[in-house]
């Protein structure tokens, strides 16, 4: 099998190393590139999207995953799909909503491959909802370090510690996915303003259950009485009825017409987003805003994966890239996320769209991120002076609330830390000396954090 | 592996009691660094200065190494790598030398030269082919200014310090794509033990602030780093100041 020796790194951009990448076209060529992987050994690679160092392996192997996107089987009426682990959400969309069916969960972009978004066990805005991406996964496939395939089915250890597994576990060949019925392509989403941070908990407190979907943007860099201000859209997937007779909605209901722009160009200069620039437009953002506005219709792209419209979009960081900061405290744990949210705006992180999300019940993956509480996700650019021992600070804030942060995003918290932070830990450390004596599956994320 | 930020979470110094390596592994320490390996001639100050890392939360090691022994160079450095990857190694040996001395004294003079050259060319090879294997790491070679313009006060050491210059430039174009960054560190005069004595420079600086420019130059994944900033751009100057001006300069 061909393989190229390449530089690889992980959306943000930091940390390059160098592995030998391989593109299995079939099982079988997927079996044979794991029993051959060599000393360092590999890691299976969907669309890179995880922001750290999850999907690379310094001197090893990584499988590009991306060759294995066959749809096998859609059952219409149950609406559940079977396909390779390769496929993307993106193409998963464009195939189910003219049936009438959408994925189950969809994170802030499309560009993510179903082993991916079980490997991370992704979350989106219907976390509060329909919980995580696994919950949706009725069984799957996987290649294990012996070069068998195994099927894993919901309850089992195999599968409570593949999904979140950050795919330490195994290379997922298949997943049989349950959807989500919809009647149209676009989405009916209320925009709400909420003045301050106390004002947000207390909206998505309140009346997060009456939708499927809610997020919201909050401006870090807003100090003052006016910290941790904040944009709600949540919404649902709009009726057929509410779309108006005659219109080319109405007519092609269920079309998929996500919108593009140019990509951004391939190098810009670092500092394009320095305090100023990103106060400017976090401060257009919040006024454009309507205070309260409902029922607006908008494209499934547009609600979901705004950024998706730019692709390469993660280009604006410049050479030094970005670090992705995410994390979770419980609920009853409400003073953390204010100290943590006033240290951030405090130190005046240049973060453009910080999401925070209310999650809802946790699923049973061992190393999945969300637990029922506060989620906070934030974009700082990586030559920040201090953000090194700025976001060791808030890693003990979170730590003590007894919270965590999100594996798929990190690219550098204190190995020290994650036994705290994910007790299920040695049992999956356990599960994988058993599974994978010689460590065949290994990333430089699992040797930073010793996985 | 080292962080989002460059900080490497293991580091490997050849040439353990270095000052401006000693100043560069406590800064490294204080951020993500957990496993050090201090290589020197074993003496009590390098066991001295690992005690001091040790007491900052480092498991720290020292290993017995010469520079002027090539031929154990292979065994030695393998026995650190074969213990796990390195994130960092950092060429850091070298000594200044007594240009008064030397110049009487051919043998000195060359012992000079294989140390800071030589010692750093079979070093750097090994260390390099190490780093490549793992695909990820840092090299990072502790130059000299002097090696960019030679001075009458101490062209013995300059010279030597110019072959390592050159050399470790020439080995980050060879690494380059490979995953490896070679990074090459050119302080000015450095305020230590090394140059006590000696008439102070201009534009005078201490290891604590070249390890604070190592820790930028590793985030940045710079190639060059002079230490202060500003010498890169006196240097460059010097560089084309004619033969006969140059003598007569007061930075002789």
């Amino acid at each position: 099998m061909p393989a190229d020796t390449v530089s690889v790194t992980g959306w943000g951009r930091t940390a390059p190393t160098t592995a030998r990448l391989i593109r299995p076209r079939t099982y079988e060529e997927a079996a044979a590139a794991v029993r051959d992987c060599g000393a360092r050994g590999g890691i299976p690679r969907g669309l890179g999207r995880a922001y750290g160092d999850a999907a690379q392996n310094a001197g090893g192997t990584v499988f590009d995953m991306t060759g294995l996107d066959r749809i096998h089987a859609i059952d219409a009426d149950g609406g559940t799909v079977l396909c390779d682990a390769g496929v993307s959400l993106h193409r998963l969309m464009e195939v189910l909503l003219p049936l009438g069916w959408f994925v189950p969960v969809t994170p802030g972009t499309r560009y993510v491959t179903v082993g991916g978004a079980i490997g991370a066990d992704i979350h989106g805005k219907n976390h509060h909802v329909s919980g995580s991406f696994s919950r949706h996964v009725l069984s799957l496939e996987l290649l294990t370090a012996d070069g068998e395939i195994r099927t894993a089915g919901r309850g089992t250890p195999l599968f409570d510690a593949t999904t979140g597994g950050m795919g330490l576990t195994g290379v997922i060949l298949t997943a049989t996915v349950q959807l989500q019925p919809v009647e149209t392509s676009l989405m009916s989403v209320d925009t709400e303003r909420a003045r301050d941070l106390d004002d947000l908990m207390a909206r998505l407190t309140a009346t997060d259950d009456h939708y499927r979907y809610s997020v919201a943007w909050i401006d870090l860099l807003a100090r003052g009485a006016a910290t941790g201000r904040a944009v709600l859209t949540r919404g649902d997937h709009a009726p057929l009825e509410s779309l108006r007779d005659g219109t080319r909605a109405r007519r092609t209901p269920l079309a998929f017409r996500p919108s593009q722009l140019p990509p951004a160009p391939a190098f810009l200069p670092e500092g394009l987003l320095s305090r100023r620039t990103v106060g400017w437009f976090n401060e257009l953002w919040y006024r454009k805003a309507p205070r309260a506005r409902t029922g607006e219709l908008q494209k499934l792209s547009a609600f979901f994966h705004p950024l998706d419209g730019v692709p390469h979009w993660n280009r604006v960081y410049g050479r030094g890239g970005f670090v992705q900061y995410q994390f979770v405290v419980g609920h009853g744990q409400e003073d953390a996320l204010r100290r943590i949210v006033r240290r951030i705006s405090e130190h005046r992180c240049p973060s453009f769209l910080a999401v925070l999300k209310r999650f809802g019940d946790a699923d049973p993956g061992w190393l999945s991120f969300p637990v029922p509480g506060w989620t906070l996700a934030l974009d700082i650019p990586a030559n920040l002076p201090g953000l090194g021992a700025f976001l060791d600070v808030l890693d003990e804030e979170v730590a003590a609330a007894g919270g965590r942060v999100y594996l798929a995003k990190d690219s550098r918290l204190r190995p020290e830390l994650l036994a705290a932070m994910y007790p299920r830990l040695d049992d999956f450390r356990a599960l994988r000396a058993e599974l994978d004596p010689r460590g065949v599956f290994r990333s430089d994320l699992s040797r930073r954090l010793t996985l | 592996m080292k962080d989002a930020f460059g900080i490497p979470q293991s580091l490997l110094v050849l040439g353990g009691t270095s000052e401006i390596a000693l100043a560069t592994a406590r800064r490294l320490i204080a951020r993500r660094t957990r496993t050090v390996w201090l290589a020197g001639r074993p003496s009590p100050t390098l066991e001295r200065s690992a005690a001091d890392l040790r007491a900052l939360g480092a498991d720290v090691q020292t290993v017995a190494f010469d520079a002027l022994d090539p031929e154990s160079h292979e065994t030695v450095l393998g026995k650190v790598f074969a213990e796990g990857d390195v994130d960092m190694v950092l060429l850091a040996f070298g000594i200044l030398g007594d240009q008064a001395h030397d110049e009487r004294d051919p043998v000195a003079a060359v012992r000079v030269a294989q140390t800071n050259y030589t010692g750093a060319v079979s070093a750097g090879l090994i260390a390099a082919r190490a780093l490549q294997t793992q695909g990820h790491g840092s090299l990072v070679v502790l130059s000299s200014v002097a090696g960019e313009r030679a001075r009458r006060a101490n062209f013995i050491y300059g010279s030597s310090k110019a072959g390592l210059d050159t050399f470790a430039q020439g080995l980050g174009d060879a690494l380059h794509g490979t995953g490896v960054h070679v990074m090459v560190v050119r302080p000015g005069f450095v305020r230590s033990k090394m140059t006590t004595g000696l008439p102070e420079a201009p534009l005078a600086t201490t290891p604590e602030a070249v390890a604070t420019a190592i820790e930028l130059g590793l985030r940045r994944r710079s190639e060059t780093v002079w230490v202060p900033g500003v010498l890169r751009v006196v240097m460059s100057a010097l560089r084309h100041v004619p033969r006969g001006v140059f003598r007569r300069l007061p930075v002789q």
